[in-house]
């Protein structure tokens, strides 16, 4: 059952992530007045990167952005495995250095700075996932995600406050803004484009490849609130994910871009007052 | 069991020999000696106490020994004294004179029997291999680093006699220290401790040297008066001054006081500074003062105490302390651009961490905290060997200076990349430890720890990360670099990777044989922290973090790429290093690191962490002995 979750995770998370891009720019598009690209764009896009003429400006970048891309799918393979929710975080912190690494190997000017935004992005969002792996643990007693989904009832009832700190923090991770500051989705990119800048062809499309694994990782992490061991829950929770995906996107939408400030004392401060007072409800009612 | 006084007296024999060889390859010639004869000697005890039995304790009639002892503190007061008065500092007189008085007021009015006065058991005999190993090693690397050191400061007068000979004695101490179990003699080397690391900070004798070193004899005098106190107490109440006794009666004073001590011997807040001031010694005393010997001492006694710590007052004030210094540490670490401050920061960070585990006290993590030691022994010690040799290659230990390293010092760069993953990167062992700190301080209903620790990863995440990227940034400089490392540097660098990478991979027999027997001698019973199932599960993560990047690294050699130049705004000149500025002149391309000086310099947080946490400890403490009396 396990095996099965995993493979199914290694191989739609891919076309599940693009799907969802697809249907995010088409939303996007409608909410700013145009019509958008065809759902399947995100797949033509890969289809033309791959088929580009491999460009580099240095012999390291493609091994680092290959690694993050394994490790991100390690990431959600254990997830998907039913395994330990923290363990599984601590490999996503991880796979994001290798990120990091990737785009500062460059020594180019804008990439090393969207290396840097991307750092104190991991900073600001790092609290919340720790403080959710421990929020799962004081609801359900067990950091294994098996046991997790196993309860009578939805672990949303009990930690709401971690749903809307994941929530906040989500934006980070699926680069929305206002908190998509080390590189963006939209053109209006100070940066250039970040630490994705310095990245060509083939090595973009497979930084592209990581970022859907990531986004369905990040899903799943929303989906966990939901199940439960009946089997309504598992339509709930797909409906609650699309939903949340959808809050993300119209939140992208009318945000403008933080400074790098604000978005870290925003992240932990909401960090704090949702995960934090709420881990502390669930220690003192156990 | 013979061979416990040689290996006390054969590193304090070579410490008194050093300052008599004058050649500097006799010099070396007997540190090598030494060195390895303190491993050689600790390899001896570790097999006679693995062929005898599990906790072996030592010398019941030791007349003549105790007097000796005494003679030696009265010796070091009297050093103090001359010193303070040499360099005007008498404040540190009183707390010598004060300390001293005491003890000898409490042996004189209220003599003990003590049933015996050393202890090998587990915890001893891991500390006594840490001491060995990597103390020995780095006395090794000093060889190499202090001729390199000399050549590159040749404003300080050469005393690399001295220098070696207290770091033999240093290492003498902290045998002493680990084996004894009648507070009194562990009082004696603690003492030594102070007073040889006040002398190495001070190596240089410029007035900065002077006043940090004065600072560290300050701060680790007023622990030695807590445990003065503490001996006292225990003495008088007790009638005993067994430190198992003392644990095993958990006695409120003499554990606060003890307790006490050793929260200023590992340089947690309020007293952090002491440490930061000992980063003006060379390297290698640093690198001893911070990885295997000094700050060691005190997590040590902590460890040792932790059984009498659990769920009382003074545990629940340890523990606040070690958990906001773990978080206040690592976020000074943030803007510090000198490679020595972030790593000092990254230690008292560590320390707290232990700290925290160790004021929890129950064995989950006292676990954690145990592997927690082991991993950060090595791991700095190697850490700092590396910015030491990259000092003394390039001139400079700004690790802005370190942009591109992996181009022009790849091997010294390779081991600190290891260094640096060990430290915080999962799933090595730092990692995995601070995890089973979490699960156990949520055990411990102690949320505000569990904050602690979550906020603290995500700014040690930080500044590791940008010294990482700054490491491995792919830029060519034309400045050539000429690696003037000795090949006994690197003798002691690479033993120190192997070993943490092989820590790594042996993590889950670490764990079985080596730290389990620990927590039950401590606690009487232990059972399994983390199952087997899921160190195997860790074992294969660590593979595959070594795994993955070589394998990537393979498949990806083979194709073929056409390489082009970054993009920098203006024209690129075309070696990636200069570009056209705006008056068509070459202008040279130079990046930063991120330092949130305004946000989390010393400077703005410093003084606030030092106000709250004094003034909790002062608080707890008045409350604790006003609560016992």
């Amino acid at each position: 059952m396990q095996v099965v979750s995993v493979v199914l995770y290694l191989i739609l998370a891919p076309f599940v992530g693009a799907l969802l891009d697809g249907f995010d720019r088409i939303i996007s598009a409608r909410m700013q007045g145009r019509k958008g690209p065809p759902l399947l764009q995100p797949f033509y896009d890969l289809a033309k990167l791959f088929s580009k003429q491999m460009l580099a400006v240095n012999s390291v970048q493609m091994l680092l952005n290959l690694s993050y891309l394994v490790f991100l799918a390690v990431a959600g393979a254990m997830l998907f495995a039913g395994a330990d929710i923290l363990m599984s975080l601590f490999i996503l912190s991880t796979a994001d250095m290798f990120l990091v690494m990737a785009a500062s190997s460059d020594s180019s000017p804008f990439s090393t700075l969207g290396a840097g935004r991307e750092m104190i992005q991991i900073m600001a969002y790092e609290p919340m996932t720790l403080l959710l792996a421990v929020g799962f643990y004081l609801a359900t007693g067990s950091f294994q995600v098996i046991d997790i989904i196993r309860m009578p009832y939805s672990t949303v009832l009990t930690m709401p406050g971690f749903l809307i700190g994941f929530f906040f923090v989500m934006a980070i991770k699926l680069r929305k803004s206002p908190f998509d500051l080390s590189t963006s989705h939209h053109a209006h990119q100070e940066l250039v484009k970040g630490l994705t800048t310095e990245m060509a062809g083939p090595t973009f499309a497979i930084m592209n490849i990581a970022e859907y694994y990531e986004m369905t990782l990040m899903l799943g992490i929303v989906a966990l609130f939901f199940i439960n061991e009946n089997w309504w829950s598992w339509p709930i929770a797909i409906i609650a994910c699309l939903f949340v995906f959808f809050l993300e996107i119209l939140w992208d939408n009318v945000c403008a871009r933080v400074k790098w400030r604000t978005l870290l004392d925003s992240c932990w401060v909401v960090t704090l007052l949702s995960g934090g007072l709420n881990g502390l409800i669930l220690m003192l009612i156990r | 069991m013979g061979v416990i006084p040689v290996l006390i007296l054969w590193p304090a024999l070579i410490a008194l020999l050093i300052p008599f060889l004058k050649q500097s390859k006799v010099r070396g010639i007997a540190v090598y000696v030494g060195a390895g004869g303190v491993m050689i000697l600790a390899l001896t005890l570790l097999i006679s106490w693995l062929s005898g039995g599990q906790t072996v304790n030592l010398y019941q009639q030791t007349e003549l020994i105790d007097h000796l002892m005494l003679a030696g503190e009265l010796v070091l007061m009297v050093l103090i004294v001359y010193l303070s008065i040499k360099h005007r500092k008498y404040p540190v007189i009183l707390l010598s004179v004060g300390q001293t008085g005491l003890l000898l007021w409490s042996e004189t009015v209220q003599p003990v029997e003590s049933p015996y006065h050393m202890t090998v058991d587990c915890l001893a005999m891991l500390m006594c291999i840490i001491v060995a190993f990597v103390g020995g090693l780095i006395c090794i690397y000093a060889v190499g680093y202090m001729k390199g050191y000399h050549k590159h400061h040749t404003e300080y007068q050469d005393r690399s006699g001295f220098f070696f000979s207290m770091l033999f004695l240093f290492l003498a101490a902290m045998f002493g220290l680990v084996l004894s179990a009648n507070l009194v003699w562990m009082y004696f080397f603690w003492e030594v401790t102070s007073v040889i690391s006040f002398l190495l900070i001070g190596y240089t004798r410029t007035e900065e040297a002077v006043n940090n070193s004065f600072r560290a004899l300050w701060m680790n005098l007023l622990g030695g008066l807590g445990f003065a106190i503490g001996i006292a107490v225990a003495a008088g109440t007790l009638g005993s001054v067994q430190l198992v006794d003392v644990v095993a009666a958990g006695a409120v004073i003499p554990v606060a006081m003890l307790a006490f001590a050793g929260l200023t011997k590992s340089a947690q807040l309020p007293f952090s500074s002491w440490l930061l001031g000992a980063m003006v010694a060379p390297t290698p005393s640093s690198a001893l003062l911070h990885s295997a010997t000094m700050v060691k001492a005190g997590v040590y006694l902590l460890i040792r105490l932790s059984p009498a710590l659990c769920n009382t007052m003074t545990g629940m004030t340890v523990a606040f302390i070690g958990g906001f210094t773990f978080i206040a540490a690592s976020m000074m670490a943030i803007a510090q651009n000198d490679g020595k401050k972030v790593l000092a920061f990254s230690t008292i960070s560590n320390l707290g961490l232990i700290v925290a585990c160790a004021g929890i006290g129950v064995e989950e993590t006292i676990w954690a905290a145990i592997l927690l030691m082991i991993f950060h022994s090595v791991s700095k010690s190697m850490l700092f060997q590396a910015v030491g040799s990259i000092e003394n290659t390039m001139g400079s230990r700004d690790i802005e200076s370190m942009h591109g390293l992996l181009l022009r010092l790849p091997r010294l760069t390779y081991i600190m990349g290891i260094g640096i993953a060990g430290m915080y990167l999962a799933p090595f062992g730092m990692l995995i430890s601070k995890w089973v700190a979490l699960k156990a301080f949520v055990d411990a209903d102690n949320y505000l720890l569990v904050i602690f620790l979550a906020y603290g990863s995500a700014t040690t995440m930080l500044y590791w990360t940008k010294w990482l990227s700054k490491l491995v940034s792919l830029h060519h400089t034309k400045e050539p670099v000429h690696d003037v490392t000795l090949p006994d540097q690197y003798l002691s660098m690479y033993v120190h990777s192997a070993a943490t990478l092989l820590l790594c991979l042996l993590f889950p027999l670490v764990s079985t044989y080596v730290v389990d027997p620990m927590i039950v001698q401590l606690f009487g019973s232990a059972h399994e922290v983390l199952s087997m199932s899921v160190l195997t599960t860790m074992a294969i993560m660590l593979v595959s973090v070594i795994f993955v990047p070589s394998l990537m690294f393979l498949l990806t050699r083979a194709t073929h790429r056409d390489y082009v130049p970054i993009y920098m705004g203006g024209i690129n000149e075309g070696d990636n290093t200069y570009f056209t500025n705006s008056f068509g002149e070459p202008e040279h391309l130079y990046l930063s690191n991120w330092y949130l000086r305004f946000e989390f310099g010393m400077r703005r947080l410093m003084r606030p962490s030092v106000i709250i946490s004094s003034g909790v400890l002062i608080v707890m403490l008045c409350v604790i002995v006003g609560g016992a009396v």
